[in-house]
């Protein structure tokens, strides 16, 4: 097609794109290799949590009252009496299956519960990450480029300021302010629950008359009809979208103020060094607009740091979600963990850890491949 | 041929004072301002934790008689009648001086920062220190595992620790300090790798020196800048995550005057008295605050090359 000069048509864009792919599916299969001892100890340590716990497992899931032939009926039947190897092994399958044992306390499944709280701990996590990512951004770049101006110290002194606030803490105080002090003003928000009395939203089987609910299929439809946000926005239901959105305001402005200040004291920082580059200056001298640098030159740079913290930060946003969802009575996996502690219900809280980690250590992934497409000398690696 | 003799000026030859290290260390320390205002609060936490007793007006445990449970502030400058006693913070929801507790609480929080601190520092820096000079399987096990616990978000971890041992203080500040240690076992094992196999610590085995001589006097003394950033930053996190677990129910047991407990058994009065919710908070947030200022700080000071932008 263009046998002298190189090749800068389609054909060349082709072998470009074949290439990258080439090495983003090598990328991609190296990461998931070095992801699987990860797994496996997740796994193990969820597995021998429950293992270790003070006493006859027998007692602490039976009862203190339990009798010397229900307990040996309750080891046969869980396999205790067999090797830890093989218990570990049956484990493993069991979670593969998303068999994650029954609840002591409710008596049913535990995925059950994981679908019905799960959905609603997501939504405030990626809410305040939402929240959290918009706003430190935004006040990093602006201190980075006002340094050492009353704004910069400003910024810098709010994010030393809400890095150190507690996060149960800052949700009560937003909800007495926005919920109390601004009552009859039109910045009131309410300061509890997922939706205004009266306001509901009907399981997308039901919307769309789905019959069969079983197998992945089903798991997946309950899942997404327990996120209201989800499934308000898939079946047009925006008054109820409008509604949840309301009520998720305070919740994620509480859980995102401290990696919100994270992300602000890493962007200004990232930049900073940045902007102390040659290529910078030879931007700027050759004329370009103080945005051009900025956000063309300067951020592409300036992001790989900034994107990290972004990923670390996902394990802190969710932990603050489970406790923010104790000020704000919202029905997620934080209430219900709680509840399991304080009745010893193991199962749920083996399984909601074990999901939340997985959760973390998979969007720690994404962020990785990430670096593929914001800087591509890690793709030469 | 001879160069024109440059005069000496002898004043601003004797004004330059030798100062060592940790000298040069303590002045940046001291001219650092982010780490002047995190030694002033924690300077006034610490006397308020040392003089707890002397300083607190009522008994933080012991419910007072003739007061209205979840009083607001008493402040006879702010109005309050003469006739009433002066209750600076007000009363919490079983009759007790919030101003008492507040100070005692100062107290528990420092405790339990430095406590689940020293503990990790202790297992986190055997484990690096094993790691990192032994090397191979042990070092590559040891790190595994490390890295295994970090997957975990640390307060999901020290929650479900808690629900394995039960809840209370020493459970939660054991599951605290039990998720911190891969951070110091990380940083003790870089020093060690980077150190181990130069040629002074060469020269000290070769003229006989144990592996454990070998640690303390050659490897350790080169971690411990970081380690001093990161305990510091530790205790800050600690605090955090122990008010988060009492705040829960899973830490400290009432009557226990403990900031992240006090807020937990007040938080749905907030509407009606945000200030036994409010208070705590600050102290939760001022503490906290010392800690990550100081640190910062102590990073600049220790390690200028580390000094951010």
């Amino acid at each position: 097609m263009c046998p002298e000069a190189p090749c800068t048509g389609a054909s060349g864009h082709e072998t470009n794109f074949v290439a990258f792919s080439i090495n983003m599916s090598q990328f991609l299969i190296r990461r998931l290799i070095l992801l699987l001892p990860v797994l496996f100890g997740i796994t193990f340590v969820t597995f021998a949590l429950a293992r270790i716990l003070p006493g006859d497992p027998c007692f602490a899931i039976l009862g203190e009252k339990a009798t010397a032939v229900q307990c040996a009926a309750y080891r046969e039947r869980e396999g205790l009496n067999d090797p830890i190897p093989i218990q570990f092994v049956r484990y493993l399958g069991d979670i593969a299956k998303g068999n994650f044992g029954e609840s002591l306390k409710d008596s049913r499944p535990v995925l059950q519960i994981i679908l019905e709280r799960l959905p609603m701990t997501l939504e405030v996590t990626i809410g305040a990450m939402l929240f959290s990512t918009t706003f430190g951004v935004l006040l990093g770049v602006i201190s980075a480029i006002r340094r050492n101006t009353p704004v910069d110290v400003g910024t810098m002194i709010g994010a030393n300021v809400g890095v150190s606030m507690p996060v149960f803490w800052l949700g009560l105080v937003l909800a007495y302010v926005f919920a109390i002090s601004l009552k009859g003003t039109p910045f009131w928000i309410p300061p509890s629950g997922r939706l205004s009395s009266g306001i509901t939203i009907p399981p997308l089987a039901e919307t769309y008359n789905l019959q069969d609910l079983s197998g992945l299929f089903g798991v997946m439809v309950t899942f997404a009809s327990n996120s209201v946000i989800f499934n308000s926005i898939i079946t047009g239901n925006f008054q109820v979208l409008r509604d949840a959105l309301w009520h998720l305001i305070l919740p994620c402005v509480a859980v995102g103020t401290i990696p919100l200040s994270i992300i602000a004291r890493m962007t200004r920082s990232s930049l900073l060094e940045v902007f102390g580059l040659d290529y910078i200056r030879t931007a700027r001298a050759k004329g370009l607009r103080e945005r051009e640098v900025i956000f063309k030159h300067a951020m592409r740079n300036a992001l790989l740091p900034i994107v990290t913290v972004v990923g670390l930060s996902v394990g802190g946003l969710m932990s603050g979600a489970v406790l923010t969802e104790t000020v704000f009575s919202l029905p997620g996996v934080g209430t219900q963990l709680v509840s399991a502690i304080l009745s010893r219900d193991y199962a749920v809280v083996q399984a909601f850890t074990i999901i939340i980690a997985l959760i973390f250590v998979f969007v720690n992934l994404i962020v990785d491949l990430s670096y593929v497409f914001l800087d591509p000398r890690i793709r030469m690696q | 041929m001879t160069a024109p003799a440059i005069p000496i000026q002898m004043e601003s030859l004797t004004t330059v004072i030798a100062r060592t290290p940790f000298e040069n260390t303590m002045r940046r320390l001291f001219r650092h301002r982010s780490a002047q205002v995190g030694m002033s609060i924690l300077g006034f936490l610490m006397i308020l934790a040392i003089f707890a007793p002397a300083l607190a007006p009522y008994d933080p445990i012991k419910p007072l008689r003739d007061v209205k449970r979840r009083a607001a502030p008493c402040i006879h400058l702010l109005g309050c009648p003469a006739d009433q006693p002066q209750h600076f913070f007000g009363i919490d929801g079983n009759q007790r001086d919030l101003l008492s507790r507040i100070i005692y609480g100062s107290r528990l929080s420092l405790q339990i920062g430095v406590a689940t601190v020293t503990f990790a520092i202790v297992i986190g820096v055997m484990l690096g220190a094993v790691a990192g000079y032994v090397g191979g399987w042990t070092d590559n096990i040891t790190m595994r595992i490390m890295d295994v616990l970090l997957a975990f978000p640390s307060l999901l971890l020290s929650i479900a620790i808690v629900a394995v041992l039960g809840p209370g203080l020493i459970n939660a500040l054991l599951a605290i300090a039990f998720v911190s240690i891969p951070v110091y076992a990380r940083i003790v094992r870089a020093s060690v790798l980077q150190v181990k196999e130069q040629d002074f610590v060469s020269a000290s085995r070769a003229l006989g020196s144990s592996p454990l001589g070998i640690l303390i006097s050659h490897v350790l003394p080169n971690a411990l800048t970081p380690i001093i950033v990161q305990a510091t930053l530790g205790i800050a996190s600690a605090i955090l995550d122990a008010a988060a677990l009492s705040f829960l129910g899973l830490g400290a047991a009432p009557p226990t005057p403990e900031w992240g407990l006090m807020l937990g058994e007040e938080r749905n009065s907030v509407f009606n008295a945000p200030h036994l919710v409010l208070l705590p908070g600050i102290a939760i947030m001022l503490t906290v605050l010392a800690f990550n200022l100081l640190g910062d700080g102590l990073r600049d000071a220790l390690d200028p090359r580390l000094r951010k932008a």
